[in-house]
């Protein structure tokens, strides 16, 4: 099973079992935005609080398959303390790495690199990405 | 079944095992052949041309309309083509339910209705301030007519339920239901899109008001849909779209409409997709849907048998009355085995099915979903427990 081997690596199940950064605050100063993907069943809502152009804090809470949690995971660790613009700079790389477009290798993704296996498999491409546009949303960026 | 059966279908080759009949069926040759056929040699329109290919599509064109009919039991004018069930029950929503609800009115569902079914009647409920109403499921899922007793009174405008779960796979008693929704005065429209396809649908039995179904799920063309209707219902309903071929006289101010169905048909119908619907309807005639709903549910008592052997498996229908098994690798999310099974050229469905409302009431995010139908196989369903038993394994192995 190499090929699956490639989704379902270590640090991805790792994040999948014990999320970071679960769970939302009621506080008006965070940005909240939820995306439901109806066909299969994925809920994620993405939080960001931003204090002069830096992510202070990233929260998150998801329900769904191992990919769409775990990516949902890795994803407010990476971005905490990131100013804004570098922030969405990721996202897009991000999001180009697992659809399967072009995207700049030199830019570090830390840990969300090990998501880069999910562009084998387009039918989880959304399961990768959902957590990560929701993020972008909360931005302001479309 | 046999070998010759399985050569109709030019899709099933090598070691693909096709188990998402429900979602839509594989296509006969006959159907293929009779698109093609359209495309390549007919290519005109209906109703409208005098020269010889046009009088042709005319003629393929109703007297597909004709063996639908024959198909249902109906009258040839009681048979709408539209885009598919979705299509269907949507005119029906807008043109007799918003038509006809007025606050107080009650709409009759259930949990067990896909979005098809559910959504246009939320909306109708919305937008005439008319109360949806669900009839509770027993414990197993399915619609008792005690339960649907409960819901049922002198508000109940409309009934909108099932015929088959294409969830769970059980078959709603739409007779009874029928005949107590008429004692209200009420009328009955019924989502057949799981149900065409395994059981003999008699619309004159049943006594249904309206009701509704896709030809892709019954081996046809995608595309094309039925919705019958009782003439007096059709008759006074006004068309939902306008345009082309549905008039009769166009003034500058006021304009009329054919008589039904043609008025609920306005511009360039999928005509190609209605000739091969025809075909799909005699193939299954020719093989008889009481022999195919044997044979599945011969294949289903074999792959629910099987699959209860495993541990660690949950399945929420045992007792379907079609082909349709649900299910799921516990502690697995449904879209991760899902790719499992993909990886070794399984094909079933993995989410919500479209029914998002029967996934809540089984208190569960997303499902496994297979279909046996005719054209499969026990050793498929053999290779299906391995690569079932594997993915188990699998997925403990990576910590899940």
């Amino acid at each position: 099973m190499t090929n699956l081997d490639n989704l379902y690596r270590e640090i991805i199940m790792e994040h999948y079992k014990n999320p970071r950064n679960k769970g939302l605050l009621d506080d008006p100063r965070y940005t909240k935005i939820r995306i439901k993907n109806p066909s299969c069943g994925d809920d994620i809502t993405v939080q960001t609080l931003v204090e002069k152009g830096i992510i202070k804090d990233c929260r998150q809470e998801a329900t769904g398959c191992s990919i769409s949690v775990a990516s949902a995971s890795v994803l407010t660790e990476i971005m905490i303390n990131k100013p804004v613009d570098e922030a969405i700079r990721l996202a897009e790389n991000f999001l180009n790495m697992v659809s399967n477009k072009e995207y700049d290798e030199t830019l570090d993704l830390e840990e969300a690199e090990v998501f880069g296996g999910v562009k084998q498999f387009p039918a989880r491409i959304k399961c990768a990405s959902i957590a990560w546009v929701a993020f972008k949303d909360t931005l302001g960026k479309e | 079944m046999n070998k010759k059966i399985i050569s109709d279908f030019p899709q099933i080759k090598n070691d693909y095992i096709y188990f998402d009949t429900a979602a839509t069926s594989l296509k006969p040759k006959a159907v293929i052949e009779a698109v093609n056929m359209y495309n390549e040699i007919l290519s005109a329109n209906i109703h409208r041309g005098m020269y010889f290919n046009s009088v042709k599509t005319t003629e393929l064109y109703e007297e597909a309309r004709s063996v639908v009919a024959k198909f249902i039991n109906a009258k040839e004018d009681e048979i709408v083509f539209t885009r598919g069930t979705t299509s269907s029950i949507n005119l029906v929503a807008y043109s007799y339910g918003l038509v006809n609800l007025k606050p107080g009115d009650e709409i009759i569902v259930s949990e067990q209705e896909h979005h098809s079914q559910f959504l246009p009647w939320q909306n109708v409920a919305k937008k005439t301030g008319a109360k949806l109403r669900f009839v509770e499921l027993n414990s197993e899922g399915k619609i008792t007519i005690e339960m649907f007793k409960k819901v049922l009174n002198d508000k109940t405008k409309v009934v909108a339920l099932n015929y088959v779960s294409n969830v769970l796979g059980y078959i709603n008693d739409i007779k009874e239901i029928a005949q107590l929704t008429h004692q209200k005065n009420a009328i009955i429209v019924v989502d057949a899109a799981q149900a065409i396809q395994h059981i003999k649908v008699d619309v004159v039995d049943l006594d249904v008001d309206f009701l509704a179904f896709s030809g892709h799920k019954m081996l046809g063309p995608t595309g094309v849909g039925i919705l019958y209707g009782k003439s007096r219902h059709l008759d006074i309903l006004e068309p939902m779209e306008f345009g082309g071929d549905m008039n009769e006289d166009v003034e500058k101010t006021e304009s009329t409409w054919k008589k039904s169905p043609l008025k609920f048909e306005a511009g360039t119908m999928p005509i190609a997709e209605v000739i091969g619907l025809k075909e799909a309807i005699t193939y299954l005639e020719n093989l008889g849907l009481e022999n195919i709903h044997s044979y599945s549910m011969n294949l289903y008592q074999y792959l629910q048998n099987e699959i209860s052997k495993i541990e660690g498996i949950t399945v929420y229908n045992p007792n379907s009355d079609t082909g349709i098994l649900t299910y799921n690798i516990d502690s697995v999310p449904a879209h991760d085995a899902i790719t499992y099974y993909a990886e070794k050229n399984i094909a079933l469905r993995s989410g919500q099915h479209c029914a998002k409302l029967i996934h809540d009431f089984l208190n569960i995010h997303s499902s496994l979903r297979v279909t046996v139908y005719f054209y499969n196989t026990k050793e498929e369903i053999d290779r299906f427990i391995e690569v079932t038993k594997e993915a188990i394994k699998y997925f403990k192995s990576v910590g899940f």
